[in-house]
């Protein structure tokens, strides 16, 4: 575990670690240590009752649920999840999810990373009003979208494929994708690229041989925000579906109304919508925080 | 860094830009469409000039949820900021705490929207939810469904709880990026804990505390899926932010030229706002006298 923590800041100077051991232990002796770490301990307590109480009420019979406030199952039963793994309408709607996320990242990453080369190497004509103009994707409410989004799908016949919900959440994220690529490359110094080229490198074999794994950590980190807004978002994934592609969340949704409350398998499906995020999570906790400390504005 | 000037570099630039075209240019420019025509239905549309944009601006309705808007999005920021600055702040920097903070916190950011509505609905609900049970235990009475300020107070904190998290990621990586040297120089200078705040963290800060802000604020003004789910915009159109209404405007009453001409004012406010935002905050981190060096 330790040397886990020690990648977690890879941006430190190798020569600091021991000095700042030092400042810490001082600040423990002055006792500050204790109380500081009170406070994101709580907060983590706040983030986690709300996920407890999901994830204790899939493990509830409705009875249990409806009948008495108990602090953990009483009678634990597997009946919820049941329901879900038992049924392809249930859980067709995780691959739909799954598929339509994995296609947004590949395309919202590969269409970004020769914009954002551009962008960190090259000043051309409107630059700058270009890479304003992408950020102000990120700011188009998706609720204005939704409307045109549907009509100009159909026009295509795209409605109610995965590729539909992909393209539309690229909206949202190629520009995000640039913004966090770009200011990785331009952690990489020229002179790399100057070299290359030097020593005959043509640019395509430069850009995947020597440049791609440089800035594998900012591919990583831009693939993992795709991945989290396009996963989170609902309303343009439920416009854009009837059926075929619908993600988990919308049938979440539909099955609430229509089945009268089945409070058990709306928890057990919403604590199965947490899995995927957290292994995600999981595999770039050291880069999180790096990531966006790199981001330009 | 040194850049090369060369207009080839539009070719790198080309697929994006054609794959925006696709998703947000087209889809943009419908909506400047329907907002200057008015439809008897058979798609049938007639110029109506900037009426709809007249309408919008004069109606009581949009100004309720735009005021609704504003103010939650000021709570929203005068909550998450400081707090997420606070949480950063006393986060451990090394040791095996760091990747369990690290992943424990991230963890609402990629719950689905809806399914954090689903949570806090549940949750809040006096007879099923924890929150909601106990509060209601305490003797307050507390009904999010039917009472205004119960339902300002879940959605509120249900965003606190949903989104604080990305200002403290933000703010440590930003605190993180910080030399020792500055510490202990700070502490040979003998500088009280709020000095070292106030001239080595803050400053380090402002960069990643520029894009916490925007990117709250952006959303937080975006804001649709959560508290659809919990209050459904209500009691009333207490909590009918203007996604909601937007929605309800257009495929509710399906009164599109309307809704074409409040998307566009409503867009065109997260834009001056943010720009405002980005102006000010960024103006306000020059005029720091400890800035200039750091950078």
């Amino acid at each position: 575990m330790s040397d886990q923590a020690t990648t977690a800041h890879p941006s430190l100077p190798g020569a600091a670690h021991s000095e700042s051991a030092i400042a810490a232990r001082s600040r423990m002796k002055t006792g500050h240590f204790k109380w500081k770490a009170l406070i994101p301990a709580l907060y983590i307590v706040f983030l986690l009752l709300p996920i407890y109480w999901l994830v204790n009420m899939s493990f509830k019979t409705n009875q249990e649920i409806l009948g008495t406030l108990t602090l953990w199952p009483q009678n634990p039963t597997l009946r919820n999840y049941e329901v879900i793994f038992t049924d392809p309408s249930w859980y067709m709607g995780y691959v739909n999810s799954i598929i339509y996320v994995l296609m947004n990242m590949v395309i919202s990453v590969a269409v970004a990373l020769p914009a954002a080369y551009a962008f960190s190497r090259y000043r051309f004509l409107g630059d700058k009003h270009l890479f304003f103009w992408l950020l102000t994707n990120r700011m188009a409410p998706p609720a204005v979208f939704a409307l045109p989004f549907f009509q100009l799908y159909s026009a295509f016949g795209l409605i109610d494929t995965h590729i539909a919900v992909a393209l539309a959440h690229c909206l949202f994220n190629v520009p995000l994708a640039v913004w966090i690529l770009e200011g990785f490359m331009s952690g990489v110094p020229k002179e790399i690229d100057e070299t290359a080229y030097i020593d005959g490198y043509s640019f395509p074999k430069f850009f995947f041989k020597i440049f791609t794994p440089l800035i594998a950590s900012g591919i990583g980190v831009a693939a993992f925000f795709c991945f989290m807004f396009s996963w989170v978002e609902l309303l343009l994934a439920r416009t854009l579906t009837v059926t075929d592609a619908k993600p988990i969340s919308a049938i979440m949704t539909r099955t609430v109304s229509a089945s009268g409350m089945d409070w058990g398998v709306l928890a057990a499906a919403g604590a199965l919508t947490i899995i995927p995020g957290a292994i995600v999570i999981w595999f770039v906790r050291n880069y999180i925080a790096k990531g966006f400390a790199l981001g330009r504005v | 860094m040194e850049k090369t000037w060369n207009n080839k570099a539009w070719f790198f630039v080309l697929p994006v830009l054609l794959l925006v075209a696709f998703s947000a240019v087209i889809p943009l420019m419908t909506v400047v469409n329907y907002s200057v025509q008015d439809s008897f239905g058979n798609n049938q549309f007639f110029w109506y000039g900037a009426d709809w944009f007249r309408e919008v601006l004069t109606s009581e309705r949009f100004h309720d949820a735009l005021l609704r808007n504003l103010l939650f999005s000021a709570i929203i920021l005068a909550i998450e900021v400081p707090l997420g600055i606070l949480v950063a702040l006393a986060m451990p920097k090394k040791g095996i705490w760091v990747p369990v903070c690290l992943v424990l916190m991230a963890l609402p950011l990629l719950i689905p929207w809806n399914v954090v509505g689903t949570i806090w609905q549940v949750f809040a609900r006096t007879d099923i939810g924890l929150l909601g049970y106990t509060v209601d235990a305490l003797g307050i009475d507390y009904n999010y469904v039917r009472n205004v300020l119960d339902a300002w107070v879940t959605v509120v904190v249900m965003d606190v709880w949903h989104w604080t998290s990305l200002v403290v990621l933000l703010c440590y990586a930003g605190l993180v990026s910080i030399p020792d040297a500055y510490y202990q120089a700070a502490k040979i200078d003998g500088a009280s804990r709020w000095a070292v705040f106030r001239y080595i963290q803050l400053p380090k800060m402002g960069r990643v505390l520029l894009i916490a802000v925007l990117l709250r604020f952006m959303d937080s003004f975006m804001i649709y899926t959560e508290p659809f789910v919990v209050t459904g915009g209500g009691p009333g159109n207490s909590t009918t932010f203007l996604s909601i209404d937007l929605v309800k405007l257009a495929i509710g009453q399906f009164n599109i030229g309307e809704a074409a001409a409040m998307s566009l004012i409503y867009f065109l406010i997260i834009l001056l706002l943010s720009w405002i935002f980005y102006t000010v905050m960024t103006n306000a981190g020059n005029d720091k006298p400890m800035t200039g060096g750091a950078e």
